[in-house]
């Protein structure tokens, strides 16, 4: 396990450097100078003053020079500071990111704990009026575009019923949690909504499988509850499959959900990345991109991890058994 | 089981909804403004952003600006200096060379927002800081060329002298004064770093940064800002207990927020796209003030004149001939951006009638296009004697879906006149930041520029302003268009200062300008403003200069 756990440790390191220069290459190659884009709207900017930013910012080094620069920077614990907001980038970051945590971590919970039930439902039942409702609501969830669910639940529950707040992360000058679920309930319903459909399939699927095992028919013969063959034997191995798209899912969790940050006006990571991107914040984009990097790398050892408890037939022995 | 599930899950809803109660309606001493745009910082003279200066503009007064009747002012001065006050004096420089000095008097009850007066000192400070080749200023150009030195008289008056006696000498709209007894400490530690360490950026709610009518109480990044009455404020008292500026970036969203009564009015400055305005006045009209500014954003084509086909004035002059601007702008716009006819706007107190237009005239695009050689069609689209095709490309913003409407309907209607326009649109940051900058686009690109009342277009007319290689791209005459006369009278414009003088050379500048069509006018921009029944006040001006530089006038109605 210790071996797995350094071998897996050391690729991760190597991923996220060679993901570190990858993007410090994209974001210079992208059109559009970010001194040039400063001095856009000063059309008394001269020639002078384009090459005096550009020294300042360091834009006037070459690649390498600047990217093994910020390295020596970051491996030392400084990320440097944003060009956009003149502010350190851990200032800007951690804020979003827990705005983001909050409102996906809020939806990844709703959607498994109806689509854990209501996968297993359908697949107990399948073909029926009930199962084929499900999969109607499954694939309307899926198919339906991100922007016109957040509008629609916007127009329905704040603007029509004046139930709920638009958009915003909570009142002005609210600090407690109570003020703000309010304004928790519309983005995350967005989301879970559009997501609710595919692990209701997944689901579904896998445990459809399941059920047709012989350890199940044999649990059925020995006399076990039909509660307890569902939810303890099948559902335990169906998981498998579903924790591999959650650990997927996971990395989504730090760069946000740009769709639904924007529509709610929810300052998250999503919006952080493509504004960092647009911008060409660099500094800003490298981190936050490493961050998305990070937790995907995280997310997939955790579901490593999680199959060893799921199912003990898994192991970490590199020996070839 | 299923069905009580949902029933019961929907009561909680209900219930939890109840009990958390519905978002309150605004109180009117509080005023909720509905923006697409979040300042991503909040220096004064950092960086240049509509968002920014609209909130900034509640909180903080530059020396002079434009009012809504595009004259200049004095906000934070006493009196616009002027040469028959005596208060500006053009004088030789020791290097033999003409400038302008001139004299500006702090008001005597500006104070800063702990107390502290705003004096000279502030003024020197500022200056010292905008100079520096390591502040991170984008206009450096004003503090490190422009003005030659300043003098501190006493505690409140101060001369500036300018390196040029330019006619717009009262000016100094960006010079935007800074706190010296909060921000010099952090400056003189590292200049190089200050841009990231001023207390604007480390200490947004510090009260001593602001001195306007609002200061900034409260900042939610990306989400919202706060401004609170400044209690230093020696103006007018402002009305509201409590502005919050909030930022919601989706167009539709914002619009949801704003029947949902969580936004009180979006302003034009920043806030919906004129096509949406249109939709939203027919439906919901009636509950709002809705009403249009147009302003300075000229909005039109772009000419490439090393294209052979347009470096042929007759070819320009056809294509201006034939599309129908005003069937465009009643189609599209509801009439609401009146078509442009000149680079200065109507509105623009140096505009000067008596210009050739273009209007709508296909016979006589047709003729031109003959005259210049295009003359045979085939399959509809017009060839000169050496077979060639008279095809265009067209360019703007990809994803901007008001510039893409209209880009469809020229290429109609220039097909009509047998002008072949293929579409090839690119994300803004490419457009502006390679493909317009380094004039690589073939023929004609749409888009928009912005300028302040009186500007003199000189980047973008003068021949010395063509982006090129050898001077590392500078400039904005994208065009190519290079006119001796127009050089003149670009230059001219600067220094001639005489009144009738200054307006015989505007007046050439348009005539030249109509005449020889580097670009193709379309439409001045108008902002559209959302305002509820109960404000008044808000005066948009049309300009850079944002409506907030007087928002001590707004107030609920009584």
């Amino acid at each position: 396990m210790t071996r797995f756990l350094a071998s897996r440790l050391l690729q991760a390191l190597v991923v996220l450097l060679l993901m570190s220069f990858v993007i410090t290459v994209l974001m210079t190659l992208m059109p559009g100078d970010p001194v040039d884009m400063m001095l856009a709207g000063n059309p008394r900017a001269t020639p002078a003053d384009a090459a005096r930013l550009k020294a300042l910012y360091g834009l006037d080094k070459p690649l390498l020079d600047r990217y093994w620069h910020w390295l020596q920077a970051a491996l030392m614990g400084d990320f440097g500071f944003s060009r956009l907001y003149a502010q350190p980038v851990l200032t800007i970051l951690l804020p979003r990111l827990g705005n983001t945590l909050l409102l996906l971590g809020a939806a990844m919970a709703l959607t498994l704990a109806v689509a854990l039930p209501l996968g297993v439902y359908a697949a107990r039942r399948p073909y029926g009026w009930a199962d084929n409702a499900i999969n109607l609501f499954c694939f309307a969830g899926i198919s339906v575009p991100a922007f016109w669910l957040a509008l629609l639940l916007i127009l329905l529950f704040a603007v029509e019923l004046q139930w709920l707040p638009a958009s915003g992360l909570g009142p002005v000058g609210g600090e407690g949690w109570w003020e703000r679920l309010p304004y928790l309930v519309l983005p995350v319903a967005s989301l879970t909504l559009a997501s609710i459909g595919g692990y209701t399939r997944y689901v579904r699927a896998a445990m459809m499988g399941e059920l047709r095992q012989d350890y199940i028919r044999t649990a059925r013969a020995k006399g076990l509850g039909e509660g307890r063959v569902v939810w303890r034997h099948a559902l335990r191995n169906a998981t498998i499959p579903i924790v591999t798209i959650v650990a997927l899912e996971f990395g989504a969790l730090f760069s946000g959900a740009l769709v639904t940050e924007t529509m709610f006006a929810w300052p998250g990571m999503g919006k952080l990345i493509y504004d960092s991107i647009m911008g060409n914040d660099l500094n800003v984009a490298l981190v936050a991109l490493l961050f998305a990097t990070l937790t995907t790398l995280a997310g997939n050892l955790l579901a490593d991890a999680a199959y060893a408890g799921l199912d003990p037939r898994i192991s970490f022995k590199g020996d070839g058994a | 089981m299923q069905t009580g599930l949902a029933r019961t899950g929907i009561a909680a809803l209900t219930l939890a909804a109840a009990l958390i109660g519905t978002p309150a309606l605004a109180a009117k001493d509080e005023l909720v403004i509905g923006m697409t745009q979040f300042p991503s910082n909040w220096h004064p003279s950092m960086e240049a952003m509509m968002a920014k200066s609209y909130v900034l503009s509640m909180a903080r007064r530059p020396f002079t600006a434009y009012d809504p009747d595009w004259r200049l002012t004095c906000l934070l001065c006493t009196e616009l200096p002027a040469l028959d006050k005596g208060t500006a004096e053009v004088e030789t420089r020791a290097d033999g060379k003409k400038g302008i000095k001139v004299t500006y008097t702090i008001n005597p009850k500006a104070t800063w927002g702990d107390g502290t007066p705003v004096t000279t000192e502030d003024v020197l400070f500022t200056w010292t800081v905008g100079k520096h080749p390591q502040s991170g200023y984008s206009n450096f150009d004003l503090f490190a060329r422009d003005i030659v030195a300043i003098d501190a008289k006493d505690e409140r008056t101060f001369t500036i002298h300018r390196d040029k006696a330019v006619c717009s000498y009262a000016e100094i709209n960006d010079f935007e004064v800074l706190p010296a007894h909060l921000e010099r400490a952090v400056f003189e530690a590292d200049p190089a770093t200050y841009r990231n360490r001023s207390k604007y950026e480390t200490d947004t709610t510090n009260p001593g940064l602001w001195f306007g009518p609002y200061r900034i109480a409260q900042v939610e990044p990306g989400s919202h800002v706060v401004l609170e009455p400044n209690p230093t404020w020696w103006g007018a008292k402002p009305a509201f207990k409590r502005v919050i500026v909030k930022s919601i970036e989706n167009t539709a969203a914002l619009e949801a927020n704003l029947l949902a009564g969580q936004v009180d009015m979006v302003p034009g400055e920043t806030g919906l796209p004129l096509d949406q305005v249109l939709a939203f006045e027919k439906r919901h009209g009636s509950r709002y003030n809705v009403f249009y500014k147009p302003g300075l954003f000229f909005e039109h084509v772009e000419l490439n004149l090393d294209n052979p086909a347009l470096a042929d004035v007759r070819v320009r002059r056809a294509l201006l001939h034939a599309i129908d601007r005003e069937a465009i702008s009643k189609q599209l716009y509801d009439g609401r951006q009146p078509v442009a006819h000149n680079e200065i706007s109507p509105l623009d107190r140096v505009h000067a009638p008596g210009y050739p237009t273009y209007a709508f005239d296909p016979a006589l695009a047709g003729r031109l296009l003959d005259e210049a050689g295009w003359s045979e069609r085939r399959a509809g689209v017009r060839h000169n004697a050496k077979g060639e095709r008279l095809s265009l490309e067209i360019m703007t913003t990809a994803g901007n879906r008001s510039r893409e409407v209209l880009q469809q309907v020229l290429q109609a209607q220039w097909r009509q006149a047998g002008i072949e326009v293929r579409i090839v649109n690119e994300p803004a940051r490419v457009l502006f930041g390679e493909t317009l900058e380094k004039r690589r686009f073939k023929s004609m690109a749409l888009f928009a520029w912005i300028s302040a009342p009186e500007n003199i277009p000189r980047t973008i007319l003068h021949s010395s302003m063509i982006p090129t290689e050898a001077n590392n791209w500078a400039g904005q005459n994208y065009t190519g268009y290079r006119n001796p006369e127009m050089d003149k009278v670009l230059e001219d414009l600067e220094h001639v200062c005489e009144p009738d003088a200054n307006r015989a050379l505007w007046a050439k500048l348009q005539t030249l300008y109509a005449r020889d069509l580097p670009n193709l006018p379309l439409f001045f921009r108008a902002d559209p403003f959302i305002l509820p029944p109960w404000l008044e006040g808000v005066v948009p001006t049309g300009h850079l200069d944002s409506s907030t530089l007087w928002i001590e006038t707004w107030k609920a109605k009584e």
